[in-house]
C-alpha cells in the first residue's frame, strides 16, 4: 500500500514540477509579448497621430510658426547630408581598422590598447561624443556648428559598430583562402584587396547599415554641438552651373536634422505641433526600421548562401 | 638570390635584375605604406578616447577653479545659470539614479525572462522571429521613445494615478527600461546559448525539468555573461538622454521619488546646449563637468563589468 502512496506522491511532485515549467514558459512568452506590444503600440500611436499630417507639403515645407504649414524639408535634407558625411568618414575608417586588427596587427600591447579602446568606446554615452565634438571640432578645430562637425561626431559614434561587423565577417573567411592567395605570391595587401574585402563586403555592409540607422536617430550629440532647432533655409547646393560644378560649401552650413525637428515639436505645448512631431517620428521610425530590416535580411541571406 | 632588399648594395645588379629589384622595392614600400595607413586608421579610436578625456578634463579644470570640488559634491542646489549660482551635482545625480533604477527594475526581470525563454524554452521558429524583432526594438531612435513616454505612457499612468504630473521620472524610466530590454535579453541569451549542451543533458538525465535546468544549471554557468549584460544595461540607463529630456522635465530637483519631475545629468547638458551659452562661460563649463561625472560613472560600470566577467568566468 505504501508503494502506491509513494507512487502517487511522486506523480504529484512530477506534475507540480511540470506545472512550474509551464508557468515559467508562459511568463517568458508574456515578457516577450510586452516587448512586442510596446513596439506595436509605439508604431500604431505614431501612425494614428501622424498619418493625417503626412502629405507632400509636409515634406517640402520649411518649419513654421503655424503648425498646419510647418514641414520637414530642412530637417530631412540636413539628415541626408549629415549621413553622407558620416558614411564618408565612418566606412573607410571602420573597414581599415577592422582589416588592420584582423590581418595585420601583431600581438602586442598597442593592439591590446586599440581593442580595449574600441570596446570601451562602444559603451560611452552618445552625449559624451557630443561634448567631445563641442570642445574639439566646434571650437578647437574651428569647424563651427556645421554639417561637417555633426557628420564627424556621428562617424566616431558608429565607428565601433562598423569595426565589429568588419572583424566578424573577416573572421568568418577560412584560412585556406588566404593561404591560397599567398601561395601564388600575393602580398598581404593584394590578399586583402582581392579576397578579404570582397568576401567580407556583405557582412561589412550589414554593419554599416545598422550603424547608419543608429546615426540617423541620434539626437543628443547633434543638439550638444549646437544644431539649430529652427532652420528655414537649405544648405548651399552641391552643384554649380559654372566650373568646377561641384561645391562643398554645404559642409560648413548650419543645419537641423529629423530627430531635432521632432524634439522641437514635442517640447511645444500646442497639440497641432505634437501631431507634426508624430508625423516626423513616423517617417523616422519607418526609415530606421527599413534600414535595420534590410540589415537583418542581408545577414540572413549571407548565413544561408555562403558555404565555404 | 639578391631577393632580400637589404642585400642589394652588396651585389650591384644590372639590367633586368635591377628592374625586378626596383619593382620589388617599390612593392615592399607600398606594402609598408598601406600597413601604416591601416594602423593610423586603427589609432583613430585611441585618439577619440584621448580627445574625450582631454576635452572633459580641460574644461572641468577651469570649472573647478570657479567652483570648489567640495561644493560640487555636497551642495544640495543646482542653479548654475542663476545669479546666485549653486553647483550641487547631487541634484542631477538623484534624477539619474532614480530614473535608472526604475528602468533597471523593468529591464532586468523582463530581459532575463526573455533570455531564459528564448534560450531554453522557445521553439526554433519563435526564436528565429523574436531575435530580429528585439533587434528592431533596440534600433528605434530614443527621441521616439521620448515622445512615446510623454504622450502615451504618461496619460496611461495618469489614468491609474491622477495626481501624476505631466513630466515625471516614472514614465521616462519605464520606457527607458523597455528600450534596454533588447540589449539585456540578447547579451544574456548569447551567454546562455554558449553553455555547453552536455551540462543541460546531464541535468535532464537526472530528471530535472527545463525550468530546473535553466535556473540551477544554465543561469549559474552563464552568470558572467548575464552580469555583463546587466552592467551594459546600467550604463545605457545612466547615459540615456532624449527620453529623459522629453518626458522627465528639465527642472533640477533633488528627489528619489519617481513620481516627480527631475532633471538628469544628460538632460541638463541638452538643456544648456539648446540655449545660447557663450563659449568659455561658467555655464558652458558646467556641462563638461557634468559630462565628466557621467563619463566616470559609465567607466566605473565598464570596469566593474570587466572584473565580473574575469571573476565569474566559467571555462569549459
Amino acid at each position: 500500500m505504501a508503494y502506491v502512496k509513494d507512487l502517487s506522491a511522486i506523480r504529484a511532485l512530477i506534475a507540480s514540477h511540470k506545472r512550474w515549467d509551464l508557468v515559467f514558459a508562459l511568463c517568458g512568452f508574456a515578457a516577450l509579448m510586452v516587448g512586442v506590444l510596446t513596439f506595436v503600440a509605439l508604431f500604431a500611436d505614431m501612425a494614428i497621430q501622424g498619418l493625417p499630417r503626412l502629405n507632400w507639403e509636409f515634406l517640402t515645407n520649411f518649419p513654421s510658426r503655424r503648425p498646419a504649414q510647418a514641414g520637414i524639408l530642412s530637417a530631412w535634407v540636413g539628415s541626408c547630408l549629415v549621413m553622407l558625411v558620416t558614411a564618408f568618414f565612418a566606412v573607410p575608417l571602420g573597414v581599415a581598422t577592422g582589416i588592420y586588427l584582423e590581418e595585420y596587427a601583431p600581438k602586442n600591447w598597442v593592439t591590446d590598447l586599440i581593442e580595449i579602446n574600441i570596446t570601451n568606446l562602444a559603451g560611452v554615452p552618445s552625449i559624451v561624443y557630443g561634448l567631445l565634438a563641442l570642445g574639439l571640432f566646434v571650437y578647437q578645430f574651428g569647424l563651427g556648428q556645421s554639417i561637417l562637425s555633426a557628420g564627424l561626431t556621428l562617424a566616431l559614434l558608429i565607428l565601433p559598430v562598423v569595426i565589429v561587423a568588419t572583424r566578424e565577417s573577416i573572421r568568418a573567411i577560412p584560412q585556406g583562402i588566404r593561404e591560397g592567395a599567398y601561395a601564388l605570391g600575393g602580398t598581404q595587401w593584394q590578399v586583402c584587396r582581392d579576397h578579404i574585402i570582397p568576401y567580407s563586403s556583405a557582412g561589412i555592409l550589414t554593419g554599416v547599415i545598422i550603424g547608419m540607422a543608429r546615426a540617423i536617430g541620434e539626437t543628443a550629440p547633434v543638439i550638444t554641438i549646437g544644431a539649430l532647432t529652427f532652420i528655414a533655409f537649405l544648405p548651399p547646393a552641391p552643384m554649380k552651373t559654372e566650373a568646377p560644378f561641384l561645391s562643398f560649401d554645404w559642409v560648413m552650413s548650419p543645419f537641423t536634422v529629423m530627430p531635432i525637428q521632432m524634439f522641437n515639436w514635442t517640447s511645444r505645448p500646442e497639440a497641432a505641433f505634437l501631431q507634426n512631431a508624430a508625423a516626423a517620428g513616423f517617417i523616422l521610425v519607418l526609415m530606421t526600421l527599413a534600414m535595420n530590416g534590410l540589415a537583418i535580411y542581408l545577414r540572413y541571406r549571407i548565413r544561408k548562401n555562403i558555404k565555404w | 638570390m639578391a631577393a632580400v632588399p637589404g642585400d642589394i648594395s652588396v651585389t650591384p645588379p644590372s639590367g633586368a635584375m635591377a628592374a625586378r629589384l626596383a619593382h620589388r622595392r617599390s612593392r615592399i614600400l607600398r606594402e609598408k605604406a598601406i600597413e601604416l595607413l591601416l594602423f593610423l586608421a586603427a589609432m583613430v579610436s585611441v585618439f577619440t578616447t584621448i580627445g574625450i578625456v582631454y576635452v572633459l578634463v580641460k574644461e572641468s579644470v577651469v570649472f573647478f577653479q570657479h567652483v570648489p570640488l567640495l561644493d560640487f559634491l555636497t551642495d544640495t542646489q543646482w542653479t548654475p545659470l542663476f545669479d546666485d549660482a549653486h553647483f550641487g551635482i547631487v541634484v542631477l545625480l538623484s534624477g539619474t539614479l532614480t530614473s535608472s533604477l526604475v528602468a533597471l527594475a523593468i529591464a532586468i526581470p523582463l530581459g532575463t525572462l526573455i533570455a531564459i525563454y528564448l534560450s531554453e524554452f522557445a521553439p526554433f521558429s519563435v526564436r528565429e522571429v523574436a531575435k530580429p524583432f528585439l533587434e528592431l526594438l533596440g534600433g528605434v531612435p530614443t527621441i521616439i521613445y521620448g515622445y512615446f513616454a510623454l504622450l502615451f505612457v504618461t496619460p496611461i499612468l495618469q489614468w491609474f494615478y491622477p495626481e501624476l504630473p505631466g513630466f515625471n521620472l516614472l514614465s521616462a524610466g519605464i520606457v527607458m527600461g523597455i528600450m534596454i530590454v533588447p540589449y539585456v535579453a540578447s547579451i544574456s541569451e548569447d551567454a546562455m546559448r554558449a553553455v555547453p549542451m552536455s551540462l543541460r543533458e546531464g541535468s535532464y538525465a537526472m530528471g530535472a525539468t527545463r525550468f530546473q535546468t535553466a535556473v540551477n544549471v544554465v543561469v549559474p554557468a552563464a552568470f558572467s555573461g548575464i552580469a555583463s549584460a546587466y552592467i551594459l544595461g546600467i550604463s545605457r540607463a545612466v547615459g540615456e538622454t532624449m527620453i529623459l529630456a522629453v518626458a522627465a522635465g528639465m527642472q533640477p530637483n533633488l528627489t528619489f521619488n519617481p513620481l516627480e519631475p527631475a532633471a538628469t545629468i544628460t538632460a541638463f547638458i541638452v538643456q544648456v546646449a539648446l540655449g545660447d551659452l557663450p563659449h568659455g562661460s561658467v555655464g558652458y563649463q558646467t556641462i563638461f563637468a557634468a559630462g565628466l561625472t557621467l563619463m566616470l560613472f559609465t567607466l566605473a560600470c565598464n570596469v566593474a563589468g570587466h572584473v565580473l566577467r574575469k571573476t565569474f568566468r566559467e571555462a569549459y
